[in-house]
Order: C-alpha cells, then sequence, then structure tokens
C-alpha cells in the first residue's frame, strides 16, 4: 500500500475520532429538513441547489436501497423489464452478414460506416453523461438504479457497433468512419446541443434532452440497417439494431414517465414555459437532424423517406414526454418496407374495422382457466 | 349479440392503465362511457355485464411473456366478464418488433374475439378518429 495513502486514510480517522458523537434524533430531522428542502426545489423545477446535492449524498450514505419497499412501482416494473431484456452483442451472429456485406457497393459501405460511428458518439454520450447526469436528479432510490442500467445497457450500445465493425470492415475503413465522425460538423453540433443541456442545472431539461436523444436523435441512423433488413441484406445486424431499438423505446418510456412525474407538480405558467421549451429544443435538434441525415442519405436518394421516420419518431418522443404529437399523418408516412421491418405487426395494423387490414377469422371460443394465464 | 345503445349510460369500454397513463388519456380522446378496471388486488373487482370493447396495453419485451398485464388477467378470469367481450384493442409500441400490441393478440386468441385496432402509446388524433367511428359502427352491427 502507498504510504501516503495509509497517512491520508489514518487522517480521516483521527477527524472521525476527534467529532464529537451523533445525536440520532437530531441527525435525522437534519436529513430530513434537507430532504423536504430539496423535494421543494424539485417541485418548483429550480436549478439544482445546495440541499438537492445534500440529499443525493445522503441517499448513499444514510438510504440503503430497499427494493422491499417500492415508492414508485414503476421503478420495479422497468428494473424488471430492462433485466429481462438483457443481451449482449456477442450473441448475435454477425459473420454470417460478410457475405452480404461484400454486396455492398463502396458508396454503401461508407454510408453504413459513417450512420454507425453516428450511432456509437450518441450511446457514448448517454452512457458516460446523460443517463449517469439524471442520477442526482433522482426522487428514489430505485430511480438512481434504474438509471445506472440504462447507462451500462448504452455501454453495452455503443460496444456493439465496434463488433460489428470488426466483423465487416477493416482497421483502416473503421478509423477513417471515426475520423469521420469527430470532423462532421452536423453530428458534433448534435452532441455538442445535448451535452449543454445534460451539463445544465435543471432537472427537468435534463430529462427532456435525453428522452429526445433515446426516442428521437437515433432514427436517423436506424433507419439504415432497417432499410438493409427489408432488402434482405445484414439481416443479423439488424437484429442486433432491433435489441437497441427495444432497449431505447424503454429508455425513453421511462425517463418520459419521470419527466411527466416533476412536471406535473409545476405551475400551469411554470408548465407552459416548459412545453415551448420542449418544442423549441426539438426544432432545434430537428433542423441539424434534417442537414444530417441530407448529407449522409442525399447520395443514395433515401433523405425523404428518412425524413418521414424522423417526423413519426419524433412524435413518438414527445407522447413518450406526454406531450401531443407534432407532425401531421400526411409526414409521417414511413414507407411500408421499413415499419415492417421495424415491427411485422406495424404496417398491417391489424384495422379490423376498416377492413383494410388481414382478413380476421374468429377463433373457437375456448373457456379460459386460470392456468391458461402464464404469468 | 345483444345490443348496445350508443349514448346510453352503460359504458361500451374497459380499459386497464398503468401509473403512466397512457391508455387513460387514449380512452379520455374517445369520450365514450368506460370503465378501468383496478390497478391494486385491494381494491373491488370490475364486473362488467355489458358488451365491450377492452382497450390494453402491452407490457414486457419481444418474448411474450407477462404481455398481458395481470390486473387485466384477473378481469378476464371472471366468466361474466369474459361472456360480454366483443373484441380487443392494444396499444404498444413499435419498437418491441413482433411484440408490438401483442397483448391483444393474446386476448384475441385466447377469447375468440377480433383484435380490432393496435395504436402507439397514446395514439394520434387519426388512431382516435379510426377507434370513434369503428366502434359507431361495431354497435350497429
Amino acid at each position: 500500500m502507498d504510504t501516503r495513502d495509509t497517512q491520508a486514510a489514518d487522517a480521516a480517522f483521527d477527524e472521525l475520532a476527534d467529532a464529537s458523537p451523533v445525536d440520532p434524533a437530531q441527525a435525522r430531522e437534519t436529513v430530513e429538513a434537507e430532504q423536504a428542502e430539496a423535494a421543494e426545489a424539485f417541485t418548483e423545477g429550480a436549478p439544482q441547489t445546495e440541499a438537492q446535492q445534500r440529499q443525493h449524498k445522503h441517499n448513499h450514505l444514510v438510504q440503503a436501497i430497499n427494493w422491499n419497499r417500492i415508492e414508485d412501482e414503476k421503478d420495479l416494473e422497468v428494473w424488471n423489464r430492462l433485466v429481462n431484456n438483457f443481451w449482449l452483442p456477442e450473441k448475435v451472429p454477425l459473420s454470417n452478414d460478410v457475405q452480404s456485406w461484400g454486396t455492398l457497393t463502396e458508396a454503401e459501405k461508407l454510408l453504413t460506416m459513417r450512420v454507425f460511428t453516428g450511432l456509437t458518439l450518441l450511446d457514448t454520450i448517454q452512457g458516460t453523461v446523460g443517463a449517469v447526469s439524471l442520477i442526482p436528479d433522482a426522487i428514489t432510490p430505485h430511480e438512481e438504479a434504474v438509471y445506472t442500467n440504462i447507462a451500462f445497457m448504452e455501454s453495452v450500445h455503443a460496444k456493439s457497433y465496434s463488433s460489428i465493425f470488426s466483423t465487416l470492415a477493416s482497421t483502416k475503413e473503421i478509423d477513417e468512419a471515426f475520423r469521420w465522425s469527430q470532423e462532421n460538423p452536423y453530428l458534433q453540433r448534435k452532441a455538442e446541443i445535448i451535452i449543454g443541456y445534460y451539463e445544465g442545472d435543471d432537472p427537468l431539461k435534463r430529462k427532456i434532452a435525453s428522452t429526445l436523444l433515446e426516442s428521437f436523435m437515433f432514427y436517423s441512423g436506424f433507419y439504415l440497417p432497417m432499410y438493409w433488413s427489408s432488402r434482405a441484406k445484414l439481416t443479423n445486424t439488424a437484429d442486433l439494431i432491433r435489441l437497441i431499438i427495444r432497449d431505447e423505446a424503454v429508455h425513453g418510456y421511462y425517463i418520459g414517465y419521470k419527466f411527466q412525474k416533476g412536471y406535473e407538480k409545476l405551475t400551469a405558467e411554470k408548465q407552459a414555459e416548459i412545453k415551448d421549451y420542449t418544442y423549441s429544443l426539438l426544432y432545434e435538434l430537428y433542423e441539424n437532424e434534417s442537414k444530417y441525415t441530407a448529407e449522409l442519405y442525399d447520395p443514395v436518394g433515401l433523405t425523404e423517406d428518412v425524413k418521414k421516420f424522423l417526423h413519426y419518431n419524433a412524435n413518438k418522443a414527445l407522447m413518450n414526454l406526454g406531450f401531443e404529437p407534432l407532425f401531421p399523418t400526411t409526414v409521417t408516412d414511413v414507407s411500408p418496407a421499413i415499419l415492417s421491418s421495424l415491427s411485422p405487426n406495424a404496417d398491417e395494423n391489424h384495422d379490423f374495422f376498416s377492413g383494410s387490414g388481414s382478413s380476421y377469422v374468429i377463433g373457437k371460443a375456448e373457456a379460459t382457466e386460470d392456468d391458461d394465464w402464464d404469468f | 349479440m345483444p345490443t348496445a345503445v350508443l349514448g346510453a349510460e352503460v359504458a361500451d369500454i374497459v380499459y386497464f392503465s398503468s401509473v403512466s397513463g397512457n391508455t387513460a388519456r387514449f380512452v379520455e380522446k374517445l369520450g365514450r362511457p368506460a370503465s378501468r378496471i383496478p390497478l391494486y388486488a385491494s381494491e373491488p373487482p370490475l364486473e362488467q355485464r355489458e358488451p365491450y370493447v377492452l382497450i390494453v396495453p402491452t407490457y414486457g419485451s419481444g418474448n411474450g411473456k407477462g404481455a398481458v398485464p395481470k390486473q387485466v388477467i384477473r378481469f378476464l378470469n371472471d366468466e361474466q366478464n369474459r361472456k360480454h367481450l366483443r373484441g380487443v384493442i392494444a396499444a404498444g409500441n413499435t419498437n418491441f418488433g413482433a411484440g408490438y400490441g401483442l397483448a391483444g393478440d393474446i386476448i384475441a386468441r385466447k377469447c375468440g374475439v377480433p383484435h380490432l385496432y393496435r395504436f402507439e402509446l397514446f395514439g394520434t388524433a387519426d388512431d382516435v378518429r379510426v377507434v370513434q367511428d369503428g366502434l359507431d359502427a361495431l354497435w350497429q352491427r
């Protein structure tokens, strides 16, 4: 052991020994007063106060997480869902795509590499800055635990792109794609906008930025593997991306839900301000995203359809935050091939009402018994 | 099929919604009389004795386990409740792939009723319109 460490540790013990004994009642009172102050500050949507920061410390030092006493049942439900959804890229047989990769043109390969480095950057931000920045704002210790799960999964996502790269591309191609991601102004701009809010002082705005990232900003990238899959190309890669897409849905839903819990407590005036802020941030991101999309997809002629996919997902991001969708259905009509690549149920929609869905034959009714239901 | 008259006080919709309230929000937009399946087992169970359409969210992931909320299972295990079920509408998210609206598929299969429609999160204005018109037509059939 380093002597300096030993000395420092001894000094710390001396300090503890010198301190006067703690009166438990008084300590509890102090903690409760600080928690009340923090709760009040949060209600008003005020910038993070010293009390909030102290409360965060208390969550760790005083309050051990008790999963048998749940304050918000969503925490446990989402934790379970995330754990059940856990996966690793090593389980996906990416090497089966090597042959398919060989059928892509040079331009298509370049596009794919760039799209995936763009996604890697977003997952890196969300894993190391975004989800982590939400932890101090958590209301319950279980909420903190859920964010740590989200942060870790984002790091798994970021790493899985590297698995795709090492399977399909040469070191030179990989390095060039990463260099591109560092130099592309639109990609850097979106990273900058989001990180700005993560490092800001408003807990609700952090959640808005995070939900928009999870539920909107990834989709200019997610479009491409869905497109390849609809053409029977890179289908294993698409399977891996679908796992990421599934995770992002739970993340966006949960962070959006926690946002709504805070938003409900605001005054009408403050609510209007936050709502305006959300729509204007979405516009700012959308404008940048459109340019990013055009630069990537113009050479292959897909920009317009990708933009529809962006509109469709922007609406869902807003809904995760509890706000009404912005884009009308006339600009969210993504090509059916992409939608069914995303979900086989999406484009058919079993639209029994209009009769346009697949024909439905009513099955023979069977008595439903308790043990028919598996849970 | 027993006829239910629209505009009557009797609810023609039964729904379940968790604390996040997406499905409740969709049902509110329909503006029809509707009964909510209780969230907690400690609450008195809902007994539906008129024909109705069930609107439910889908839980879980793509593997199908736990897709139907357990409160809905409890409600459907009452034979009288099952008897009056005419169709199901499921909420979900296309991000779940084949799991999108899966609760509706499972209930439709178990209870022998049509899966009428699926929508995402709390539904768009178009979803509300289609379901509104669809329910009107269904009850006149």
